[in-house]
């Protein structure tokens, strides 16, 4: 169709040679629409209903008169309608400003950072302590990175593999109609606020874990991560870097299992088929057909999870009790996150020179990690997109 | 498999001589029968005082007496298939489990506080007395997150027409990646920002509208996906008709396509709305706290649901108390059925008024 369009809009300019036509040439190879508004208009124009459309040459010749049209779309397809302009202009504006705003948070981040790479006397990356308020200010984000990319990690650790099985049961293994009003249900536990988390992580999860946790440490302490050196009794264990990682694994189940859910219901019919019909099981079904085509979607989701718990901030900030030391004992008490760092540390920040910077510069690397994060996601699913495609 | 040799040896459980042998319909019943009873032996002999203990070695033993009995009756493959949709559904119980337990667990710490009093007072010189109420922090709410809604959504809408209607090459390309990525912002880090360019430097305190530009920020990239999604929806049949009556592009996008998906992005709106008006993380670096009643979003410190709850609980001003913290599970009760209803109401909507496609 657009072809036949284009040799009409081809023809008129041919009848009708004007300055506007490399104008007209540029924007039809642009849009493919172009052509379209061009004989959409002379439509309008012929049939005398366009209150605003420029009558050109050929029209007149049917007669139609030129005042009761005043602008439009000439029959040349030269659009000179104000609306559409502005209407572009304004799309186009809205997309602009998105990109405006990410620059704006990488240069002011950056810019605003500047002062704490000066005036430090600890190493700004290996030093484990978050001190900017004294003098001379002593901070660096040795531990808080560990405190993020520890408590990031076993998030995916627990959180994925039971975010593909609700995946999977949704799309493979429930009732069609059973899964809608399940796959709604999940929808919800994302819905709920991540204040609400942090709360009942604190409130109810703690103290109900700590005898899980002293287990843990008990039986399982021989895996030096798990195991608490200086708890004597279960009540000493609590706030660890172990719980948080928990509390973000049930956050980022809904996001990984929402994306993982369209995959695994994009898997073509006949590749199910094909391994039905070889007698496979259920199983067989999804492992040779489901999972290898859903891989790309599934790395892509565990990632997006990842990026949504580094940079979690007021779960974490609630159930983690503050330290800023390196604890590779992951059930003891203790433990800081990028973000948590910035609420927590904030009320404190802006009575001394260094504090803000120091928590700017916090935020950078959280901005450039997470950003790294779903980029990397992002161009997975691309590529698979294009793959597919 | 071992059809034709359990075939020459008819069982009852063997319902046709082409599957072979099977375990009968009740296996799992009696599977999960046989780990209870075990887990429960288990802990009176053994002496366990807890009940989880009990609970995850029932669960562990059912696996395992199924798996068992499976693979003795029914051979590897179907043992290992049912192991397999064994852990698929307690995956997803797994998931429903915590859902319960934080409704469940919010709902009896946070009715308590519900009374008249509790939405119609606001939080001026009680301190951590009893009494009191979220008026102040639902005004500040509400207002916040409509002037967020208010730049996102045309932004968004805008953003999300151009993508589906105009968009090709390089450009449209960047601002869809950029869209994705911006998904990816942390709440805290989109504060963060506002607080460097808005406050830090230029001297003005902090007040109701910059928390709102953060929340804006946040809902953008929530507005454009989901908004462009429902446009796509609009069947090109119904764009070329318009366009052959003579009808201008942007008449088009606002007569045509727009009504068509109005339901659709209305939906979408609400989603956007429901997911930034629980954030907590911006509004600590930009809005403050008050215990009095601010109505002026844009002078002055206003208080919010989320920060009535962390002010309540005393992470600002670090002294907590058993009435502030009986106030803020009402305040997170009262957040979590604002967000839920905003939920529940997009996706009615969603349901009851679809875009018609043919």
């Amino acid at each position: 169709m657009p072809e036949t369009w284009d040799r009409v809009a081809a023809d008129d300019r041919a009848a009708d040679p004007r300055t506007a036509e490399a104008e007209l040439l540029a924007e039809a190879g642009e849009h493919g629409t172009a052509a379209t508004e061009a004989l959409t208009g002379r439509l309008a124009g012929t049939a005398g209903s366009g209150a605003s459309g420029t009558v050109a040459a050929p029209t007149r010749r049917h007669g139609a008169a030129p005042a009761a049209a005043p602008h439009g779309v000439s029959i040349t397809g030269r659009s000179t309608r104000v609306g559409d302009r502005v209407f572009k202009g304004l799309a186009a504006g809205s997309g602009g400003l998105l990109l405006v705003v990410m620059a704006a948070i990488a240069v002011f981040l950056i810019w605003k950072a500047l002062p704490a790479f000066s005036g430090n006397s600890g190493n700004l990356i290996t030093t484990q302590a978050w001190r900017p308020q004294s003098s001379p200010p002593f901070f660096g984000i040795a531990a808080i990175l560990f405190g993020t990319v520890v408590s990031a990690l076993i998030a995916m650790l627990v959180g994925v593999p039971v975010a593909i099985g609700i995946a999977l049961f949704i799309a493979h293994y429930a009732r069609r109609r059973m899964a809608t009003v399940l796959g709604g249900i999940v929808d919800l536990l994302a819905a709920v606020p991540s204040l609400v988390f942090g709360m009942w992580g604190l409130y109810f999860l703690v103290p109900n874990t700590r005898g899980f946790q002293s287990w843990l440490s008990e039986y399982w302490g021989w895996l030096p991560f798990l195991k608490n050196t200086t708890a004597t009794s279960t009540a000493q264990y609590g706030q660890s870097l172990l719980m948080a990682g928990i509390v973000l694994a049930i956050m980022i189940v809904p996001t990984v299992s929402a994306v993982t859910r369209e995959v695994f219901l994009q898997v073509p019919g006949e590749t199910m088929d094909a391994a039905w019909a070889l007698g496979a099981t259920k199983w067989e079904m999804v492992r040779t057909a489901v999972l290898p085509f859903g891989r790309a979607g599934m790395i892509s989701a565990a990632m997006l999870g990842l990026g949504r718990a580094l940079g979690e901030t007021i779960a974490v900030a609630l159930v983690l009790n503050s330290g800023f030391v390196i604890n590779p004992h992951l059930t003891e008490p203790g433990g800081d996150t990028f973000a948590s760092t910035i609420a927590l540390k904030f009320g404190e920040a802006s009575g001394s020179p260094k504090g803000i910077p120091a928590l700017v510069f916090a935020g950078l690397c959280l901005f450039v990690i997470t950003l790294l994060v779903n980029s990397a996601a992002r161009m997975i699913i691309a590529r698979r997109r294009e793959f597919t495609a | 498999m071992t059809s034709l040799a359990a075939g020459s040896r008819p069982t009852r459980t063997q319902p046709s001589e082409l599957v072979g042998a099977r375990l009968p319909r009740w296996a799992p019943v009696a599977a999960a029968v046989a780990g209870v009873v075990l887990a429960l032996a288990l802990k009176a002999v053994l002496g366990w005082t807890g009940w989880l203990t009990a609970f995850f070695s029932a669960a562990l033993l059912f696996v395992v007496v199924l798996t068992g009995w499976s693979f003795r009756v029914e051979g590897r493959r179907r043992a290992k298939d049912r192991l397999a949709s064994t852990l698929i559904y307690s995956s997803f119980v797994a998931a429903l489990v915590p859902l319960v337990l934080i409704l469940g667990y919010i709902v009896v710490k946070g009715l308590p506080a519900f009374n008249a009093d509790f939405f119609t007072h606001s939080m001026n010189g009680v301190g951590s007395r009893a009494g009191g109420g979220l008026y102040a922090a639902f005004i500040g709410t509400l207002e916040q997150v409509a002037i967020a809604a208010i730049i996102a959504l045309p932004i968004g809408l805008f953003t999300a027409i151009y993508l589906v209607e105009y968009g090709k090459g390089g450009f449209a390309r960047a601002v869809t990646f950029f869209v994705d990525v911006m998904t990816g912002v942390p709440s805290i880090v989109a504060g963060l920002f506002v607080y460097t360019f808005l406050l830090l430097g230029t001297g003005l305190r902090p007040f109701g509208a910059a928390g709102s530009i953060a929340l804006a920020i946040l809902m953008l990239p929530v507005v454009v996906r989901s908004s462009e999604e429902m446009l796509k929806l609009v069947p090109r049949e119904l764009r070329d008709a318009s366009y052959a009556l003579g009808v201008p592009k942007w008449r088009t996008i606002v007569k045509v396509v727009l009504p068509t998906a109005l339901s659709g992005l209305i939906t979408s709106a609400l989603l956007a709305i429901a997911r930034v008006a629980g954030e907590t993380a911006p509004l600590i670096l930009l809005v403050g706290y008050a215990a009095k009643i601010n109505n002026n979003p844009f002078h002055g410190d206003q208080a919010t649901l989320p920060m009535f709850v962390w002010d309540q609980l005393g992470k600002r001003t670090g002294n907590a108390s058993d009435f502030g913290e009986a106030r803020a599970w009402g305040a997170a009760l009262t957040l979590v059925l604002l967000v839920l209803l905003l939920n529940v109401g997009a996706r009615l909507l969603a349901r009851l008024a679809r875009p018609k496609t043919r």
